[in-house]
């Protein structure tokens, strides 16, 4: 069988709740080691977060904490004691990668900051994720997901002009940081390739919204004083209809790009009278009765499920689509067909569904060949098999609340 | 810029709009050499799109067109004549990576799908970026991105606690491209140990998709479906935005932990309201949302969100404004991180692009305009594929070169 893709690449995550882990297995999830680093006792935040089967509170069948630590390996280090932190050093000396999502403060309070880990291990490429990055006047800040999000502008153009703008959830900004540091972390290990040496790598969270999510319409900004507008439901006006409309059983997505798209539409559904108004029959003129235009296309709509008009869309080719819910996934034949959902059976959760990979590579595949460790699962294998530990010597670092 | 880490590699863009785009320009910033491959037989909507300079609407001058398009090259080739299709396999023929994001079975009709241009170039990695990948019974799915992210289940979550929903654009382009980002790097590390290329097939929906876990796994162990939220957490409250002095101003502000509680309500100079039952820790905040962002809003509203932030951030609590791009262009952690910067193109100077958004400790990266349409055809075709300037004189007549 021919090797993964990331075979043989080491990484160390010292990280808790979203960014850190799920950045960690992407790369985990094709083929590289991780080694996940938990507090002794109360391990990732994301044990406590949930959702839980039966929403009874579990620290081994925390739904998030499952999906995003599949394929590690777990230890528990107390970083915050002076032999944690050599210990910890001890196990970066033979990695490739560390990622990490702590505050920046906190890290250079533990003598972990690049320059320290630098002597280490020169090849060391340390991935760091945090809500503002590393650098500048708001590197300290406190910030959470929201915070990141709305720095970063995501909000500009989501959400009613008369409420507050929204963000995307659940953590989106997270995630953001997340396939940022997966991204930015190989370009890291090319350039290692040509030197030798590993290097920082700064992950903001803000910053790769900012640019990637929003950046694009700065020239209109600066040259045409234009500013991202919220427009509620419904699309940026120049075209109509265009935006998320209710129906019988959730909502429907449609951008009329094209007047020929609305032209099919109307007929597809019978030509109804109303549509046959001059004033929807023109493209132009469409968009000056958006409110009549929309009362009429809904009271079509909300006699028509999902699925019935998904169908519709989907045969004659319009670019509208149904807003599907969680279970809307779950039950898609489309992701069925491409066997999105993994079967992962864990020690304590049992068998569970999860989300799939991301994408599909032909000769080396993404796959889950571990669950999520529970607390502490691999010390014996991490600290006695790999850094030589005898049993006694890990008894002594547990009483002392290392391990 | 000498010594980039993706300096030596080649890369092939048969494709448009926004992820395709982004995906190329990402590995250009770090050094590879990404060629456009366009048409004036087909041109890309955003070569046809509103211009950001002047009234005319111009191939060159469309804001996201030059985002998107920083530092690719751009070749024309009339993929509808065979001749020009022989002439880019003989350029993917000396490439590493092929990218195209047309829909499915597109790239087979020219004869410049994975199967074809693997014959010219064994090691090829060649990525499709598609709405829902190369198979299944939705395959054929029409879509743009603005109704991709319906596909996803993001939208379903997205609107305000009453169920009134908002719209919301491509969230699946920037996520498809950062992640195929990964794929590609990842199998090129696969190639340079193993001489093995491989095919990649991204479906946009389905990386978007892993990126709500948390909820999927919520109805799979519970049964429950997650609606829209507004702004707020099942975890923790205060957790929204909220109005602040001027038109349209606000700021995120959230507290976790009951030590941010008791710094935030100080910092706000502990109004009589904050002693109350019902805001006394996380459970009797959360459940009394509503009436808690009433009271805030009512602090928040007697100041700039730039005050907002320094007064709480100076108690440890986390708030941060929301800024539009006239705020992001003036804040001053913006600037620092330099998140955009001014190039400079024939036709207009000081456009402001975004910046690759990683920064390193050693590495660079570059930072350019976009191409105009056809601006290497000399350097493609005469230079690397050794035509002479008579043929490609031809070739340009003929419309093969167009």
């Amino acid at each position: 069988m021919t090797e993964q893709a990331l075979e043989g690449l080491k990484v160390v995550e010292y990280g808790q709740f979203i960014s850190a882990p799920y950045c960690t297995k992407m790369m985990a999830d094709l083929g590289a080691e991780v080694i996940k680093v938990e507090e002794p006792g109360i391990g990732d935040e994301a044990r406590r977060y949930g959702p839980f089967p039966n929403d009874i509170p579990h620290p081994e069948q925390s739904g998030l904490f499952l999906y995003l630590n599949s394929n590690k390996l777990g230890i528990t280090l107390n970083v915050r004691t002076a032999t944690g932190q050599r210990i910890l050093k001890e196990l970066l000396r033979e990695a490739d990668i560390l990622v990490e999502n702590n505050p920046p403060q906190l890290i250079k309070d533990l003598g972990l900051d690049y320059p320290c880990l630098k002597e280490v291990n020169p090849r060391l490429i340390m991935t760091s994720i945090t809500p503002y990055g590393q650098t500048g006047p708001y590197k300290d800040y406190k910030g959470y997901d929201l915070n990141a999000q709305v720095l970063g502008g995501q909000g500009t153009v989501l959400g009613n002009p008369n409420r507050e703008p929204l963000t995307f959830q659940p953590s989106q900004g997270h995630y953001q940081g997340a396939i940022n540091g997966a991204a930015a972390t190989m370009v890291a290990l090319f350039a290692r390739e040509a030197t030798g040496l590993g290097q920082r790598v700064d992950i903001s969270e803000f910053q790769v919204i900012a640019a990637l999510q929003r950046g694009a319409f700065m020239p209109m900004h600066k040259f045409q004083g234009a500013i991202g507008t919220r427009n509620a439901h419904r699309g940026i006006a120049l075209l109509w209809p265009y935006g998320v409309f209710l129906c019988k059983d959730g909502y429907f997505t449609i951008m009329t790009l094209e007047f020929y798209h609305w032209q099919s539409f109307i007929e597809a559904i019978g030509s109804p009278e109303w549509a046959t108004d001059p004033k929807y029959t023109d493209q132009f003129t469409m968009a000056l009765y958006a409110d009549e235009l929309e009362a009429h296309l809904v009271s079509w709509l909300v006699d028509h499920t999902k699925q019935e008009i998904g169908e519709i869309c989907f045969q004659r080719k319009l670019p509208f689509q149904p807003v599907y819910s969680v279970k809307d996934l779950a039950e898609s034949e489309q992701l069925k067909a491409r066997d999105y959902f993994v079967e992962i059976d864990h020690p304590v959760a049992g068998v569970l569904k999860y989300p799939g990979a991301p994408a599909k590579l032909t000769k080396t595949p993404w796959r889950v060949d571990r669950p999520a460790p529970l607390l502490g699962e691999h010390n014996e294998e991490v600290y006695c098999k790999r850094l030589g530990y005898s049993e006694g010597h890990l008894a002594e670092l547990r009483r002392a609340g290392v391990i | 810029m000498a010594g980039l880490p993706l300096e030596g590699y080649r890369g092939v863009l048969l494709g448009r709009i926004w992820v395709a785009p982004v995906l190329s320009h990402l590995l250009a910033n770090f050094g590879a050499e990404v060629i456009r491959v366009e048409s004036m037989a087909n041109l890309c909507f955003f070569r046809r799109s509103l211009p950001f300079f002047g009234d005319q609407i111009d191939p060159d001058l469309n804001s996201a067109f030059q985002n998107w398009n920083q530092c690719l090259l751009s070749a024309t080739a009339n993929l509808s004549k065979p001749e020009a299709v022989e002439l880019i396999q003989r350029l993917v023929a000396k490439s590493d990576i092929v990218i195209e994001n047309y829909p499915p079975g597109t790239m087979a009709r020219h004869g410049l799908d994975y199967e074809s241009l693997r014959q010219v170039k064994p090691d090829i990695i060649y990525i499709s970026l598609t709405a829902v990948g190369q198979d299944g019974p939705l395959r054929d799915v029409k879509t743009y991105g603005p109704t991709l992210g319906a596909l996803t289940g993001i939208d379903s979550m997205l609107g305000y606690p009453d169920g009134e929903p908002a719209f919301e654009y491509c969230y699946t382009d920037p996520v498809g491209a950062v992640t195929a980002f990964f794929f590609v790097l990842s199998a090129l590390r696969h190639r340079s140990r193993t001489g093995e290329g491989q095919y990649i097939d991204l479906g946009q929906a389905e990386s978007t998709t892993c990126l709500m876990g948390e909820a999927l796994m919520e109805y799979f162990m519970t049964g429950r479906v997650r609606g829209m939220q507004g702004n707020r957490s099942l975890h923790m409250a205060p957790h929204n935005l909220y109005p602040c002095q001027g038109e349209d101003q606000w700021v995120s502000i959230a507290v976790k932990t009951e030590e941010e509680w008791k710094a935030f309500t100080r910092a706000i100079g502990e109004p009589e309201w904050t002693e109350e039952e019902k805001f006394a820790d996380r459970f009797n905040r959360l459940h009394n949302q509503e009436e808690l962002d009433k009271h805030i809003a009512e602090w928040t509203r007697n100041h700039a969100p730039y005050e907002v932030m320094a007064i709480l951030q100076k108690a440890g609590v986390a708030a941060a404004p929301h800024l539009n791009e006239q705020g992001q262009l003036y804040d001053p952690h913006y600037r620092e991180r330099q998140v955009y910067v001014e190039v400079d193109h024939p036709k207009v100077a000081g456009v402001p692009i975004y910046t690759a958004p990683w920064r390193f400790s050693e590495t660079q990266f570059k930072s350019g305009r976009a191409p105009m349409l056809g601006e290497h055809n000399d350097y493609v075709y005469g230079e690397l594929m050794g035509l002479s300037q008579e043929e490609i004189a031809r070739l340009t007549e003929e419309q093969v070169l167009y």
